[in-house]
């Protein structure tokens, strides 16, 4: 399948908790202000306990289906680095770009098995990546707010900022502003943070 | 932005809404006045969206959870009866509870137009009974049947369909689908209608009262009515052809969902297909099919899990074009939720254009550990699980000789690691129907049932009183979180909390079990008082009549 470039498709996923859910809703109303058709596809129900979240989210001109089709996105935004691996099945070597939040969350459900390391996981991804970017939001957040749930407007921003997907960092700004009206003020620290501290 | 804000943009302005509340904005753009709901994903925002307006003091409507969805539609219809715009919201297992009224409810047929909205969720996302296909309900329920495929039909079919019940005065069904309901995108937004004036009900027996032999003459009206929107759907924008060209020799049906995959494959494929999009479920246009298949050498119908479709096209091809080429699920599963690439290889195979895939094949080798859902930390119901596991080695029993009956909630997670305690699970209230019937198949086998709160009250108590009267002995755990916790925090009976400005009236767990004739009744926070219920849970067990500890202990995420 050729490759379109009037669509930009995301892949976001992550751990129900970490507010892939509202990031989502972040992402698509940033593509509508800067102009484009969106469309997005979620989950809900069991997305808060702890489970695994993927959200599709596609901008652009001619947008139909909610869902992504395989080899098709753009950019994999991985809130947790494990749950990164859920992205290569819509990914491919020539068009997919990773950036994944270097940060490891342990379930209950695990009992002694163990997540596999960076490495092995940077691995795996790379047959269907054309470029991956590790970044240490969780830390970051931590270190600077003590606030963990902060990670996913900071990665959001930092790939913004680093023109990762095609919006302006301005309407990022307002649709951060429009989703968490009342945590705002520390998401714009976050958004902040990123663009100047997101090294990839 | 907040969803009073937002469901209230002016006309003419464009916002950005999930399918769920695309059909909210429909409903108030038709000036619903009656809204009833019980909360089940993927449908569950509908009412969530109506409860946060009707506090926030906006709308005209009265809004309310019932107690389960049979009793949501029956409020529903009291409302219809009554001159009412209803709107009745549900999942698509709510419509199996709500069945016994939904077919007589179609005879009668509506006075204010009544809109049934029902989703279902292909693949079972968030749906663990069974994989539904609520368009089975047309045969069932000769109920017509509108299927949108994105949020702006979402809006626009929802006020299609109270103008249609308005017109011949019959509910009307408007099945999503998850990919529906939980799709976000732009809708253009229209007028919102002031409600019309409240008239209340009038009696008119011939029309309210299904006995023979007048329900007899009701069956035929509605047969006669069904032909009626037939003509509409004939010429209704619903129903749609895109591409079309008198030279064209294969075609494509599709509907929901399936026909955004549809044109996104067709756009994928750079392939010119003419596409017949059915709006209309039930009845079906079949007029504007033959006239689209009659041309045509080959066609493919695509639609999720059952080819009722691709039956009907089938019966109609005889006539009108025997020799038409019909494919369906020869090329696309009958089980599971469609997908983007399973519609291009199948538009590719109809179109004998060759798939270039150069994908490596996907899910690597790399094992890693299945992330489940599990309880929230500080969650009450993990002191029951480990208390429950506890009393059972105290009791010299191991997990195998226990049989645990599962509900639907928070607590089905009692299935998953690390907890491993559950046996059965079929539907709302089934852990005590289901274990009286294993009890009486073999009186010595001990027996403990999970049955939630709002499961309890939406159909578990008819269950109970089964137990105590036909004398079965199982230990029932009934899990008072105080709220329904699985599909959002949406109150229930036993809180006076009603999802509105006034508050309703509480009912008591332990007043229902004792007036169910339950003896050995235990009343015990499992959190705090761990020990208690260890024990209760040990002696209970040996008891031989029926036996309930209320395990109480507010779910963490209740908003204070």
């Amino acid at each position: 399948m050729k490759k379109n470039n009037k669509q930009f498709n995301i892949i976001l996923t992550g751990v129900g908790g970490q507010g892939p859910i509202t990031l989502g809703k972040i992402i698509t109303e940033t593509g509508f202000l800067q102009g484009f058709e969106v469309k997005t596809s979620e989950l809900h129900g069991l997305s808060q306990r702890g489970g695994s979240v993927t959200v599709q989210i596609r901008m652009g001109k001619n947008i139909f289906s909610p869902l992504v089709s395989q080899g098709e996105a753009d950019l994999v935004l991985a809130l947790e680095r494990s749950e990164a691996l859920k992205g290569c099945y819509y990914a491919s070597k020539k068009r997919t770009i990773f950036l994944i939040n270097d940060f490891e969350i342990y379930s209950p459900s695990f009992g002694s098995q163990k997540l596999p390391g960076l490495k092995e996981i940077i691995f795996e991804i790379r047959p269907f990546a054309r470029k991956i970017y590790t970044v240490k939001a969780s830390e970051a957040v931590q270190k600077n707010f003590g606030l963990a749930v902060l990670a996913g407007v900071f990665v959001l921003s930092g790939a913004v900022h680093k023109g990762l997907i095609p919006v302006s960092p301005e309407n990022l700004l307002k649709a951060i502003k429009s989703n968490v009206p009342r945590g705002f003020d520390l998401n714009k620290k976050a958004f902040s943070l990123a663009k100047d501290n997101f090294e990839i | 932005m907040n969803i009073e804000k937002l469901l209230y943009k002016p006309a003419g302005e464009r916002a950005i809404l999930l399918g769920n509340f695309a059909v909210m904005r429909g409903a108030l753009e038709a000036g619903v006045q009656f809204v009833s709901t019980y909360p089940g994903t993927p449908a569950s925002e509908i009412g969530d969206g109506f409860s946060l307006l009707e506090k926030a003091g906006q709308g005209n409507f009265y809004f309310e959870y019932s107690i389960n969805e049979k009793v949501a539609l029956e409020a529903g219809i009291g409302a219809s009866f009554s001159n009412l715009k209803a709107l009745v919201a549900m999942k698509s297992f709510g419509l199996n509870v709500a069945s016994d009224a939904l077919l007589p409810f179609v005879y009668t047929g509506s006075k204010g137009p009544t809109v049934i909205v029902v989703a279902d969720d292909p693949s079972c996302h968030s749906s663990g009974q069974e994989e539904e296909n609520t368009r089975g309900f047309a045969y069932l329920a000769h109920i017509p049947i509108l299927e949108p495929s994105d949020p702006q039909e979402c809006k626009d079919f929802t006020k299609f369909a109270f103008d249609l019940s308005e017109k011949f005065e019959i509910p009307v069904i408007l099945r999503l689908t998850t990919r529906v309901a939980h799709q976000s995108s732009i809708v253009k937004l229209g007028e919102i209608e002031r409600p019309k004036e409240r008239i209340g009900f009038v009696k008119n027996y011939k029309k309210f009262v299904t006995m023979p032999p007048r329900v007899l003459e009701m069956h035929e009206e509605l047969l006669d009515k069904i032909e009626g929107i037939r003509k509409v759907a004939e010429e209704s924008v619903v129903n749609l052809i895109d591409d079309w060209s008198d030279s064209a020799k294969i075609g494509i049906i599709t509907s929901g969902v399936s026909y955004l995959y549809v044109k996104e494959a067709l756009q994928l494929l750079n392939l010119k297909i003419p596409v017949l999009k059915l709006g209309f479920f039930h009845p079906l246009p079949i007029k504007k099919i033959a006239g689209f298949i009659e041309p045509l050498k080959k066609v493919l119908i695509v639609e999720e899990l059952d080819p009722y479709l691709e039956k009907e096209i089938k019966i109609l091809a005889k006539d009108i074009n025997p020799k038409l080429e019909i494919m369906g699920k020869s090329l696309l599963p009958e089980a599971k939720e469609l997908t983007p690439e399973i519609v291009i290889s199948a538009i590719a195979n109809l179109a004998g254009k060759k798939l270039k895939i150069s994908l490596p094949v996907s899910g690597g080798k790399l094992k890693i550990p299945q992330r489940f859902p599990n309880l929230c930390a500080g969650c009450p119901y993990w002191s029951v699980f480990n208390g429950v596991k506890q009393a059972v080695k105290e009791a010299g029993l191991k997990n195998e000789d226990v049989v645990f009956g599962g509900g639907i909630g928070c607590y089905m997670l009692a299935s998953f690691p690390p907890h491993n305690i559950q046996d059965y699970l079929l539907c709302m209230g089934s852990s005590l129907g289901v274990a009286h019937g294993i009890k009486k198949a073999d009186k010595k086998q001990k027996l403990i049932s999970f049955v939630g709160d709002s499961s309890f009250f939406h159909s578990g108590i008819p269950a109970l009183i089964n137990i105590v009267h036909n004398q079965s002995n199982p230990l029932i755990i009934l899990m008072d979180n105080q709220i329904t916790a699985m599909t959002g925090q949406q109150p229930y009976p036993g809180i006076a909390e009603s999802g509105r400005k006034e508050k309703g009236q509480k009912v008591k767990l332990e007043e229902i079990v004792r007036a169910c004739g339950i003896r050995h009744l235990k009343i015990i926070e499992p959190a705090k008082d761990y020990k208690e219920f260890v024990s209760a849970v040990k002696a209970f067990l040996k008891k031989d009549e029926a036996t309930v500890i209320i395990a109480r202990g507010p779910c963490v995420r209740i908003k204070k």
